[in-house]
């Protein structure tokens, strides 16, 4: 047997073809899309899944008008900067006291914060969405991005305390010693250090927040306040047998997220197996 | 030493290093930092978690007054409402598709792609690309590829494969798979990424271990890879039970929980009596219901790991 180990190298054929297969899987469907989105509802009748035979563009400014994408694509991008925003900074504060400063209970509070994250979303979803009516909430972009600030940061405080606990606190104690206040510490000799860790954050909590349906589905019932997601359920809907111009609007919604994922894989994919499990 | 006691320093030279005064300011300092975020975890979560735990006992509409009925939202579900009934098969269905179809999916690929080396990158992206997309767009996609008159079905017949080009989304009998179907596509890929990375972690020193012994390639997964990612594969199926019981984007999309309930989840069925009906009371206690049961699934799994299984 001991040939097997220093003799020839294993086959790994069929672990390409396997693997192909996989991606094909996983790839595919995106192409068809990509596909269908291009070709006319005449053309798509009779060639559903390739390549189209002739381009038509005009499908994406078609659907761009009648699916509303100006109004909805720009709430969608002002629910994922306040979100990211707001994550970032009270979750990073949050993060750097727990981290730092340490206060006495920040174990129990990081318990706490897990627990948190762990209670179902359905548990609470009726009395909060009553909250919200009462508090006239309901519909407005506040009481929307206060939620998914909420939703979205314990594991933002998770991953940037473990970040911030790597480093020695070092370059912080000479700063101080050079007489720097606690703030200008926090602003100028923190911020720098928690930077990559605030840009894996900001990644994840974008990417959630631009495909979030439930809760914009429940908070966020007005069609001109509605996000891209909800709003395009709307869409597809109403033109249900006009798959070439749905299709189009799928594209125009997954391009920003496409063209970020080639971006900023490497950190994409970290940023998620580590935070994908809130 | 100023020993503080609102601080609890990790270094005790650091400590040193600072005034009494400055100790208890950094203190709360670090309290004023952890106040606001803790605020809208109160309002929007801790708050409306326990009023739900009251709202469940009450027949409460969302307006007006709620009255007091006990159990009574409970005995209801559960001896009365159907729907529930068959929703919450349905959730079990969806618990074993998905303890089980995505696991030996992404445990195969994540094996198979551990062992090389070339077009490993390109090929984990690729996995990884479905779920960065939004559920509704995955879901729109299936939507139309599962469709009989224009989906791969279709194709398929046009090229002599009968038989696939069924309604898979409207049929009763195949509508919930298929929307396990749709949901598992984007799910699988990452799953895989995730055991990716906990095998790398596995030192190659035990597969060439293994391979002196003569363990062939199955052997080598059944012996080091599994027990080397174990923790990794517990916690996802732990979590995967839990979040079966929360699944709603994909059934919502793609059918509603129709045709005639066949794909109704307990979700779908909560947000049909929350939003649509508006019976606040019972849908708490559908929530609480769900809560409860995620809760006994982790109740569960923390016994068995006190009992001595290594998990």
């Amino acid at each position: 047997m001991i040939h097997r180990l220093f003799g020839q190298r294993e086959n790994l054929a069929p672990n390409y073809i396997i693997l192909g297969l996989l991606c094909a899987f996983a790839v595919i469907p995106i192409l068809i899309l990509g596909f269908n989105s291009l070709k006319s509802n005449l053309e798509l009748g009779e060639n559903s899944i390739g390549f189209p035979r002739q381009f038509q563009w005009s499908n994406y400014p078609d659907a761009w008008e009648q699916g509303g994408f100006a109004v909805t694509m720009t709430n969608s991008v002002i629910f994922v900067a306040g979100t990211v925003t707001g994550v970032v900074v009270l979750g990073g504060m949050a993060a750097y006291a727990l981290a730092r400063p340490n206060p006495r209970g920040s174990n129990m509070y990081m318990i706490y914060m897990l627990s948190l994250s762990t209670i179902p979303f359905w548990l609470y979803a009726v009395p909060l969405f009553i909250l919200w009516k009462n508090l006239s909430l309901l519909n407005t972009r506040f009481g929307l991005i206060t939620i998914y600030i909420a939703l979205n940061s314990p594991f933002a405080i998770f991953l940037l305390r473990s970040f911030l606990v790597k480093f020695p606190p070092d370059f912080e104690d000479a700063a101080r010693v050079d007489g720097a206040t606690e703030i200008q510490v926090l602003t100028k000799v923190v911020m720098p250090i928690m930077w990559p860790g605030l840009l894996t954050v900001a990644l994840v909590v974008a990417l959630g927040v631009w495909g979030e349906f439930q809760i914009a589905l429940i908070f966020m019932q007005e069609d001109e306040k509605m996000p891209l997601t909800t709003s395009y359920f709307n869409f597809m809907r109403r033109f249900s047998r006009d798959w070439s111009l749905t299709s189009a609007g799928a594209i125009m919604m997954i391009l920003p997220v496409l063209i970020i994922f080639m971006g900023l894989q490497r950190r994409f994919v970290e940023g998620l197996t580590q935070g994908g499990l809130k | 030493m100023t020993a503080n006691p609102s601080i609890q320093d990790t270094s005790s030279r650091r400590t040193a290093s600072l005034g009494k005064g400055m100790a208890v300011r950094r203190g709360l300092l670090a309290w004023a930092l952890i106040i606001p975020i803790t605020l809208v975890h109160l309002v929007v979560v801790v708050g409306p978690g326990i009023s739900g735990l009251y709202y469940a006992l009450t027949d409460w509409s969302g307006i007006g007054k709620a009255e007091f009925i006990g159990l009574g939202n409970f005995v209801e579900l559960f001896t009365e409402d159907l729907n529930f009934r068959a929703a919450f098969r349905h959730n079990l269905f969806w618990m074993a598709f998905f303890l089980t179809v995505p696991m030996i999916m992404a445990l195969s690929a994540a094996s198979l792609l551990a062992q090389i080396r070339r077009g490993a990158m390109l090929i984990r992206s690729m996995f990884y690309l479905p779920y960065v997309l939004p559920s509704i767009v995955s879901a729109f996609t299936w939507s139309m590829l599962l469709n009989p008159s224009l989906g791969i079905g279709a194709a398929l017949d046009k090229i002599g494969i009968k038989g696939l080009d069924h309604p898979w989304l409207g049929d009763f009998r195949t509508a919930l798979a298929a929307i396990a179907f749709a949901d598992n596509w984007h799910w699988w890929g990452f799953l895989s990424i995730l055991f990716l990375t906990a095998m790398q972690a596995i030192p190659v020193d035990l597969y060439d271990a293994a391979k002196i012994d003569g363990a062939n390639r199955w052997q080598q997964f059944r012996n080091v890879t599994l027990p080397g990612i174990r923790p990794t594969i517990l916690f996802m199926l732990l979590m995967t039970a839990i979040w079966s019981f929360l699944s709603f984007d994909y059934v919502w999309i793609l059918t509603q929980g129709g045709p005639s309930g066949a794909s109704e989840l307990v979700s779908s069925h909560l947000y049909k009596q929350a939003f649509l009906r508006f019976e606040a009371g019972y849908a708490a206690a559908i929530g609480l219901t769900v809560s409860l049961m995620a809760g006994c699934i982790v109740g569960g799994f923390t016994i068995l790991r006190r009992r001595g299984w290594e998990i």
